[in-house]
């Protein structure tokens, strides 16, 4: 069944005709003000995707492991938070995770044909075959989500559950959550079930309260409702206006101008180290000379 | 739990203190959450820390630990004091017109009658005056000063938010917004729910606490109805069975007692349980007491236990003492006066206080045998890890053998969760290696034991040698067999009560409910609460039928729920004196004029006229009680009492150290600290990534939550110079650990009596062995004491030290 | 075991939250098959169901086990993933981060594999046979009966009891393991009785 360009809609330096018919957008919901940060979703993650996260320590903190890793998808985010308003603690607890961006800067980033794929239900998927390794979805990420494993060199992140997806069930996270703080269902569902909890919050005397779905990276499948939506990095840095960095914005107008429809792997892995120094870094430096060269664009 | 985890969805308000239940029942707080997004429900969470479950809370008031009682009767006064009482279910339903016998007193923190010497009281004065009829006198105007109502109030009104604040460390204005928000329960068309857990029960004080909450939720009408009752969070998959069946010193399966040596004959015995009703036609169901213990006693020794020998009356050990709980099990361990211990699971070695006595105890036992899924501390206690176990092996001459058993994937069976529903749950896989089950390692250790006596003979062999075992492989019974005993079963043919011709039951038939139960010998029955899970319809608790008429939460067919599968304990009491629903929304059961009906299983017979018949049937008095007569041996009331270990002195009893009548050996006595020496209020605690000492075995909840750490305010960090993430050494009177450190704003220090105490938390799930990194755990640190009446150790407050460790930070 | 129920009864009435979506309508149909590359095989397929119960608190939520092999069928089965079971009115299907890692306890490395004696004054376990492990506890504990039993009191009360030897029985164990375990401890006269209750 030639399904692959009814249901791609974006695949990584490769171009694919429009689908003739489109998934409907599907998206998960997490409720901040509904979490427990019990951890459930790291686990059921883990179990899941089979993957085996290193026994730590602790350093100060409930956060752990320390941070995303090829073996850790999804992570929790304990900040403790004093109101200025009223005098009293916030424990903000998110769930930090791949967002499944409309616009999605890791795809765009990627030089490696067919390695990083979105689907027409926005889902944004890697396909590890075809990744070299290179880390620049890791730079052309607003959020900070992909990891490079150190043992096949490849790049990891949350795939929405793809399979369980593509088998009628929700993300294990999902699936998991004991207060529901994380829901998965269609991105209208999704929007429909945040309004009704923004109106709980409002009622509890979070004025602010509301739904992040930023713009700037033409919405995301992965949304939050945040007790306090006018101030979205107090959740541990989740960024106000996320956007794709400069740098992809170049890479992505290079292929155009190149005429390059399919860019050969060598090709690719040659421009990429051409513009980064190591597997997954962009210097200062060069994030300057692309927001230069794309003024001049 | 009165109610079920499923009903938590009904109420208004939600009061978690003593417990944490978002962190240890994340799935069972799912229902709080549902509540508060579907009925707009609100959270109150009260605790010497903000927890995760005070992070979703829409108010969180922080208290010293051990302070509950002086909190709880603070919230009684200010409901007393403003009139915020539901007073048609506090007349009719509790015991507030009794009146109370004259000598009856309390003074200094003591009740009358109290032997300093013996550590304990006469309770002869804590009990109603009975009148010339043999009832209880009452005046249902509440006017005579010794009504149980007057002296509630007086005993309450030291409790002031001043007092409260100074006891608990509770900012006035917080404790005023937690008394107004539960007061609006009081109204019966509003409920409130209290879900606490061992943040309750360990205190020296335990029991009370709990009485504590009960009182203020029977004064606002909210015990038996939707949405409310006292909800005790256990701890373990099925530590409420393990109690219902009776696996505790003192008890015989279903609440019934193991007699003590008082009691010489089974006459003796049944003297003082007869449960003559205290008011004109109340039901009194422990009259059926003795049908219960025959039935058991059917059970256990099956042909052998006849009326001519009392049913095997003599064949039952009879006590010495108290209890033998835990911690007299681990002293007695400690003199040398025990030679062998079996632990079937559980891991004494990091469960119970004071770990340096408990390797002590462990080393001068003869044998120790070990029936575990897993690895334990416990059975590894005599090897060497360094500064976490520092023993020398050789030295040590208990012979330990270790068996390995299957775990619940790999077995069948029932657990009774903390709604009281008996779930059943079918094996999946193999056991590893050689595992066997629970089941066949006890039938094995009888039929071996059985054996060598029938051969060798030996010190009084008849119980053993008689005990019923009908089952079809001696060598493993199945679990449906063991079920079926559980329900009951009629031993011979048993005739209609109307026609003696028919038969009612027939031999061998499983009895529908333990309603019909006999005392002449001609039922069977293990566990009388739990009968009718396995009764001639089948097997109840294998019930899968998700149907829930209304959406009420109770889901009668699913599982079974003991006693005879009712969801809601005392839900007349959601009724009216008439028998009309409090609250029309939330109607429950209701009089229709000739029985109770609903959607709960009444619990009250099903024709009991409403306004005679009142809802707490198993009391003598048919009435709840907020005045507990002789039943608790710290006195009818709560009294404010301070822990053992405490950072200021008691406010209100200023000469009493701790719980004037808990059990104090005299080796841990000398092992009590000062605040003078040891300045910071210690507590213990669960964390949601983990379960006790067993999944730090899981590679996976190890890296959630990989190394032992202590939480302190940044207050204390500045002043000790520890740094967030650095090491420190905690020491207590018993015992120090070294862990690392989380600074945080979660933890404040509390104002009490005007001078700051520090509060240190320290998790519980490390240990030397498993996935995790090895660590201490608190209980090297605890005290060895428990609460006054069922000695459940004092690890909720205790005190301790801290300072910075030199070495790397992360 | 009484699976005629469809377990998606509470994704129709949806109550605790959005589970309730008809997922099957969101996902990819049969994309899968064309996408093998970026979409792995479900890890579900041909595995055997079974219900159980979360052995950790008192919540008791309902679990799927699944296993390649079948012991119904009285073959070798291997759990190879445990899942919340929607059906049940408490979980609805959800687990916390203890009850979602269940496979890892099963699996976990110190799972103990065969009984073992550490003999006094050692310094290690010691493999041994279920036969012997069983009669030396047994050994054990008659001798320590016949010792130390207590037929009567000082008063010539008959008392019965024997309280050198304890046996504490835990938490997670059945109901049915549980009285099974009341008996043959009772009957023995044991008094040192306690379990898991209080910590």
């Amino acid at each position: 069944m030639a399904l692959t360009s009814d249901d791609l809609i974006r695949r990584s330096a490769s171009s694919v005709p429009a689908p003739a018919t489109k998934l409907p957008e599907v998206a998960k919901l997490i409720d901040v003000s509904k979490c427990i940060g019990c951890k459930a979703c790291q686990s059921a993650c883990i179990e899941w995707n089979d993957l085996k996260p290193a026994v730590g320590e602790n350093s100060g903190s409930y956060q752990n492991p320390p941070d995303l890793s090829p073996d850790t998808w999804t992570l929790m985010k304990f900040t403790e938070w004093d109101n200025p308003a009223t005098g009293n603690l916030e424990w903000l607890i998110r769930k930090d995770g791949c967002m499944h961006c409309s616009d999605p800067g890791c795809l765009k980033a990627c030089p490696a044909p067919g390695a990083i794929v979105q689907y027409s239900n926005g889902i944004v998927d890697f396909v590890h075959e075809n990744c070299i390794g290179c880390g620049y979805c890791v730079k052309g990420c607003p959020f900070n989500i992909p990891r490079i494993s150190k043992v096949d060199e490849k790049a990891y992140k949350c795939t929405l559950c793809s399979d369980r997806v593509s088998n009628g069930q929700g993300p294990a996270c999902a699936k998991s959550c004991p207060t529901q703080a994380i829901v998965f269902g269609t991105k209208e569902d999704m929007k429909k079930h945040a309004d009704k909890r923004i109106a709980d919050l409002k009622s509890r005397g979070f004025a602010q309260a509301g739904l992040y779905d930023p713009a700037g990276v033409g919405g995301t499948h992965v949304m939050y409702v945040l007790h306090h939506a006018d101030q979205p990095e107090i959740y541990a840095g989740l960024p106000k206006n996320p956007a794709i960095s400069a740098v992809v914005e170049v890479w992505k107008g290079a292929t155009k101008y190149a005429g390059l429809a399919v860019v050969g792997l060598a090709a690719a892995a040659g421009f990429v180290h051409h513009l980064v120094a190591g597997a997954n870094r962009v210097t200062r430096e060069d994030e300057e000379n692309a927001a230069k060269l794309k003024e001049k664009a | 739990m009165t109610n079920s985890w499923t009903d938590i969805r009904n109420t208004d308000l939600v009061v978690i203190m003593g417990g944490n239940a978002a962190e240890a029942h994340p799935c069972g707080f799912k229902w709080v959450t549902e509540a508060k997004a579907n009925r707009g429900a609100k959270l109150i969470v009260v605790d010497p820390r903000f927890t995760r479950s005070a992070s979703v809370a829409d108010l969180y008031a922080p208290i010293r630990q051990g302070s509950d009682i002086a909190f709880l009767m603070g919230v009684i006064n200010y409901c007393i004091s403003k009139d915020k009482v539901q007073w048609e279910y506090t007349k009719a339903f509790t015991n507030a017109s009794y009146i109370v016998k004259e000598g009856f007193g309390y003074a200094d923190g003591l009740f009358t009658g109290y032997d300093e010497g013996k550590r304990d009281y006469d309770r002869s004065s804590w009990d109603y005056e009975i009148g010339p009829d043999g009832f209880a006198v009452v005046d249902e105007t509440l006017q005579h000063p010794r009504c149980v109502w007057n002296l509630l109030k007086a005993h309450v009104a030291t409790y002031t938010p001043e007092m409260v604040e100074r006891i608990c460390g509770t900012p006035k204005d917080k404790f005023l917004k937690v008394c107004e928000m539960i007061a609006e329960t009081s109204s019966p068309q509003k409920t409130m729910t209290s879900m606490y857990a061992l943040g309750w029960t360990q205190h020296s004080k335990g029991s009370q606490n709990i009485r504590g909450m009960a009182m203020l939720q029977l004064i606002l009408g909210n015990i038996g109805v939707r949405g409310g009752g006292m909800n005790a969070l256990r701890g373990h998959s099925n530590i409420q069975g393990l109690t219902d069946i009776g696996l505790m010193s003192n008890l015989l399966p279903g609440y019934l007692n193991i007699p003590a040596e008082r009691e010489k004959d089974f006459a003796t015995y049944m003297s003082s349980r007869g449960f003559k009703p205290l008011r004109p036609g109340q039901m009194s169901y422990w009259q059926n007491y003795k049908k219960f213990f025959v039935s058991f006693q059917k059970a256990m020794w099956g042909a052998a236990a006849t009326p001519e020998n009392d049913f095997a009356y003599d064949w039952l050990p009879k006590l010495d003492v108290p209890a033998y709980d835990i911690l007299r099990a681990f002293e007695l361990m400690h003199q040398g006066k025990m030679n062998g211990y079996v632990c079937q699971g559980f891991n004494p070695l990091q469960s119970f206080p004071n770990k340096a006595k408990s390797i002590a105890a462990l080393s001068k036992l003869k044998f120790l045998v070990v029936m575990d899924p897993l690895e334990t501390e416990t059975a590894r206690f005599w090897e060497n890890h360094g500064e976490y176990n520092d023993v020398d092996p050789s030295k040590i001459q208990t012979e330990v053998i270790q068996l390995p058993t299957t775990c619940f994937a790999e077995d069948e069976g029932s657990l009774t969760n903390s709604g009281r529903w008996i779930q059943w749950h079918w094996a999946a896989g193999t056991p590893p290696g050689e595992a066997k089950t629970d089941i066949w390692i006890m039938a094995q250790i009888h039929q071996r034991l059985k054996a060598l006596y029938a051969k060798e003979g030996g010190a009084f062999a008849d119980p053993i040698l008689n005990l019923h075992w009908p089952y079809k492989n001696p060598a493993d019974p199945t679990p449906e067999e063991l079920a079926k005993e559980l329900n009951g079963y009629a031993v011979e043919d048993i005739p209609d009560a109307t026609d003696p011709t028919k038969v009612a039951l027939a031999k061998g038939k499983q009895v529908v409910s333990f309603a019909a139960l006999r005392d002449d010998g001609k039922t069977a029955c293990g566990c009388w609460i739990y009968s009718g899970c396995f009764n001639e319809a089948g097997n109840n608790m294998a019930r899968r039928d998700t149907s829930d008429p209304d959406d009420t939460g109770a889901y009668l067919k699913w599982s079974f729920a003991w006693p005879v599968n009712r969801r809601i304990l005392y839900n007349r009491a959601s009724a009216d004196v008439q028998g009309k629903a409090w609250d029309p929304s939330r109607k429950l059961i209701e009089w229709d004029g000739s029985k109770w009906a609903g959607y709960d299983v009444p619990d009250i017979a099903p024709t009991a006229k409403p306004d005679t018949v009142m809802p707490f049937i198993m009391n003598p008095e048919g009435v709840s009680r907020l005045f507990t007569r002789g039943m608790m041996r710290d006195g009818p009331f709560p009294v404010h009492y301070e822990p053992f270990e405490s950072p200021v002195t008691n406010v209100v009893a200023p000469k009493i150290r701790g719980n004037p009548v808990a059990r104090l050996f005299k080796g841990d006595i000398e092992q009590f600290g000062t605040s003078a020496e040891f300045p910071y209020a210690a507590t213990s605690y669960r964390l949601t990534e983990h379960f006790h000492f067993w999944t730090k075995h899981v590679s996976v909840n190890a890296a959630l939550q990989p190394e032992f750490f202590v939480e302190i305010s940044h207050e204390l960090a500045k002043e000790k110079g520890i740094v967030n993430g650095g090491r420190v050494r905690v020491w207590s009177k018993r015992g120090s650990v070294k862990a690392k450190a989380v600074v945080t704003k979660r933890i404040k220090p509390l104002i009490c009596d005007g001078k700051p105490v520090h509060v240190v938390g320290i998790p519980l799930h490390w240990g030397f062995t498993g996935a995790a990194k090895k660590g201490f755990g608190p209980n090297a640190l605890t005290p060895f004491v428990g609460d006054a009446n069922i000695e459940t150790p004092e690890f909720k407050a205790f005190l301790v030290n801290i300072e910075p460790l030199a070495g790397p930070t992360v | 075991m009484n699976m005629d129920l469809s377990r998606r009864a509470f994704l129709r009435t949806a109550g605790a939250g959005l589970a309730g979506t008809s997922l099957g309508a969101l996902g990819f149909g049969e994309v899968e098959e064309a996408h093998a590359a970026a979409i792995r095989p479900f890890k579900l397929a041909a595995t055997t169901e079974t219900r159980n119960t979360c052995t950790y608190c008192s919540v008791a939520c309902g679990i799927l086990l699944y296993s390649k092999g079948s012991l119904a069928k009285g073959e070798k089965a291997e759990i190879i993933h445990v899942e919340g079971d929607p059906d049940h009115p408490t979980n609805r299907g959800t687990l916390c981060p203890k009850g979602a890692a269940l496979l890892d306890m099963v699996r976990a490395e110190t799972r103990l594999q065969s009984p073992r004696i550490r003999k006094a004054g050692s310094d290690k376990f010691e493999r041994i046979s279920w036969d012997e492990a069983l009669d030396r506890v047994v050994r054990h504990m008659k001798a320590d009966r016949d010792a130390n039993f207590v037929a009567k009191n000082k008063d010539g009360v008959t008392v019965n009891r024997w309280t050198t030897t304890g046996f504490l029985a835990a938490s997670a164990t059945t109901n049915e393991t549980a009285f099974a375990t009341y008996k043959v401890v009772r009957s023995a006269g044991i008094l040192v009785f306690d379990n898991q209750a209080r910590v």
